[in-house]
């Protein structure tokens, strides 16, 4: 039995560890509140987001800190159609599901698609330049949800009401709620929460993706992109092809962690998606190690729950204070990041394992 | 990247193409809300503006010498703004001039040297490293400023207390009695004059600090080629550190003038987004180029306020719109070099 299979058995081991403290499989534990059941769905969400950003910033070596733009559309897009478009509170428990699996689906194209748009110009600016145009989307993103009563306003305008009524049901700078919740599936005394088990399985999906891209020849030539442009151009790596496949995912990635992050939240506002949000991801991005999965998967995971695991152990006034210094002790005791580009032995590239993969 | 970068080749068309639509927008707007309005906001644009772009240069000179966008400048700015509020406050009986050089000079000492800490702290040890490294710390220490001045004093131990500013707004104390001038349908404050005028003396002194004293030389041997500067005998490690604080204390400066002019100072936070309007400032204008922070700025205030005099949504998201325009045509900003790869 390889790493990753192991890996796989270990996630399932875990979620329903999560699932028996969460008190959902007949045994009153309970020992894992519904709050920090959300927390945990959050670092879920986060992991995934991070993941996405890595393969820009990481993998390909551009600099994007827009993500939180691609969620913003994801988020919006989602809670769209699941309440006006396809209200899925009127189906049936089954067909609930899957049309939410298709909403987050159709909404991770949309951010991938904006994605595309937002690629296309890394092929004329590099560095800095790329980075301040991607906050400026993801800026842009959060100011038109807040004209949105004003955009609503002149579509009605205009004769298109049914849409305008939409569009001005997003609430702009109000925000937006009251969107219908996924019902949980019981099974005699055994209770699977619908929405934790959709975003569990996402991450794990996502892992493998990109595990399995970034060792195939897109990963490498994401590499040579990185390390050398006009280097891989001139060995016949098509680079327009790499950045831009690289923003496409990130942000389908970005679109569908989102997706779920509405229907986690329960609210949207787009001051929940501003610029502290991407710098969030970047912070994940960094203190775990860029282009390293496995540092992604830390960050992301631990820096969620650190500050309420500060909270717990009596830290409440000290964490937003606590979280930053650790993050600036992080980066001048480990550089590169907590893992570097090392991974776990799972992530590793198959075909060079046991030696070191970068 | 040199800071005075060379003047870029005038591309005719697209100059032409940028002039003309500003003239349109102008015209139309002339026509919407009238002449005297349109002028009116052009004051206040370039008041602002003039807050701006002391911000952007700060981010420019220090993006200029260590390549690292500095996340927390918006942070020294909000720094800055506090301790000339507290400095004005307990200066404000001996008199308004006193109290204004007094809050200008403490607060731009003060924030000098945070800055200069900063650095030697959080930056100076990644510099060798990979460039990420220091702009994560960068994040680290501006959530660090905000979440730590935001402590309440009431609820931290002893020497912390007298440190702190606490989660509310503070009023900022009336340095200079503020007098309306007015030309018929437009006026002009004090405050439009001060804020103007000390910056066109502070970038003044900037421009004669660089050119021509030797520190200045040393800076722009440094922005120019560190290692060769360091092969000359230039102390790197000082230069920088003065660079830190001169862009520091120019933050300082802004932090007053913005506290003066709009008389309030919201939380530790507020430095966020004047920060992020004077990030791209830095960059439209070209980062790491003096002039173009300057530049930027200024058309970053006034294409906010007319913005948001139509609709307030509406000027947050108009930077970002020019931004996204102009690098597409330039994508170096307006001012800088864009260096072609030569193989």
């Amino acid at each position: 039995m390889g790493a990753g299979s192991i890996a796989i058995v270990g996630a399932a081991f875990l979620y329903a560890a999560i699932l028996f403290l969460h008190g959902d499989l007949g045994f009153p534990v309970g020992l894992l509140s519904d709050y920090y059941f959300q927390v945990l769905m959050l670092a879920a969400i986060n992991i995934i987001v991070t993941i996405g950003l890595n393969l820009i910033n990481g993998f390909a070596g551009q600099f994007s800190i827009g993500q939180a733009g691609f969620m913003a559309i994801g988020a919006y897009v989602t809670a769209m159609l699941a309440t006006f478009v396809v209200p899925i509170a009127d189906f049936a428990v089954p067909f609930q599901i899957l049309a939410f699996i298709g909403i987050v689906l159709v909404s991770g194209c949309a951010a991938g698609f904006v994605g595309y748009l937002v690629g296309l110009p890394s092929l004329r600016l590099k560095g800095d330049y790329l980075a301040i145009v991607t906050l400026a989307f993801a800026e842009v993103v959060r100011s038109i949800v807040r004209i949105s009563d004003e955009i609503s306003a002149g579509l009605a305008h205009i004769g298109l009401t049914k849409l305008a009524a939409q569009i001005g049901g997003i609430g702009g700078p109000r925000g937006f709620g009251g969107f219908p919740q996924l019902a949980d599936i019981v099974i005699g005394p055994v209770r699977i929460p619908t929405l934790f088990t959709l975003i569990f399985i996402s991450v794990v999906l996502t892992v493998v993706l990109a595990r399995n891209l970034v060792y195939s020849s897109y990963g490498r030539a994401w590499l040579s992109v990185r390390s050398n442009e006009l280097a891989a151009e001139v060995m016949g790596v098509n680079s327009t092809r790499a950045k831009v496949l690289a923003f496409v995912l990130s942000g389908f990635l970005a679109g569908i962690a989102g997706g779920y992050f509405a229907f986690v939240i329960r609210f949207l506002h787009p001051d929940s998606f501003s610029f502290l949000k991407s710098i969030e991801y970047l912070i994940f991005l960094y203190a775990g190690g860029a282009a390293s999965l496995s540092g992604s998967i830390v960050a992301a995971g631990t820096l969620t729950i650190l500050p309420e695991f500060l909270r717990v152990i009596g830290f409440d006034q000290w964490r937003l204070i606590a979280y930053p210094l650790l993050l600036i002790v992080i980066m001048l005791w480990r550089p590169s990041g907590l893992m570097g580009d090392r991974e776990f032995r799972f992530l590793q590239n198959p075909k060079l394992r046991g030696r070191h993969a970068s | 990247m040199s800071w005075f970068g060379q003047a870029p080749r005038p591309v005719l068309v697209r100059l032409l193409a940028f002039t003309l639509a500003g003239v349109l927008l102008a015209v139309w707007y002339v026509y919407q809300y009238g002449g005297a309005a349109a002028l009116q906001q052009l004051i206040n644009g370039l008041q602002r503006g003039s807050i701006y772009a002391l911000i952007a240069l700060g981010f420019t000179m220090v993006y200029g010498i260590v390549k690292l966008i500095n996340f927390a400048h918006g942070d020294i700015f909000m720094f800055g703004a506090y301790i000339a509020g507290f400095a004005g406050s307990a200066l404000l009986g001996n008199g308004h001039f006193v109290a204004f050089a007094g809050a200008l000079l403490i607060s731009m000492a003060a924030t000098a040297l945070l800055g200069v800490t900063i650095e030697r702290v959080a930056y100076r040890p990644l510099r060798d490293r990979p460039r990420f490294s220091a702009l994560t710390t960068a994040m680290g220490v501006s959530l660090f400023l905000e979440n730590f001045f935001a402590l309440p004093p009431a609820s931290v131990p002893f020497p912390l207390n007298y440190i702190v500013f606490g989660p509310n707004y503070l009023s900022f104390p009336q340095l200079i009695p503020v007098k309306y001038y007015s030309f018929g349908p437009i006026y002009i404050t004090s405050m439009h004059i001060l804020d103007l005028g000390l910056a066109i003396v502070l970038m003044v002194v900037l421009h004669a600090f660089i050119k021509h004293t030797v520190t200045g030389k040393a800076m722009r041997a440094v922005a120019f080629n560190t290692d060769a500067a360091k092969l000359m005998g230039i102390n790197v490690d000082r230069t920088i550190a003065i660079t830190f604080a001169v862009g520091s204390a120019l933050g300082a400066a802004s932090g007053l003038m913005y506290g003066m002019t709009y008389g309030i100072l919201a939380s530790p936070y507020f430095g966020i987004f004047p920060g992020l309007q004077a990030f791209i400032a830095a960059v439209l204008g070209g980062i790491g180029s003096i002039p173009g922070a300057v530049l930027g700025g200024f058309l970053m205030g006034v294409s906010e306020t007319f913005a948001t005099s139509i609709n307030s949504n509406l000027g947050y998201m108009t930077s970002f719109v020019i931004l996204i325009v102009v690098l597409l045509f330039r994508p170096a900003g307006l001012l800088g070099k864009f260096q072609r790869e030569k193989v």
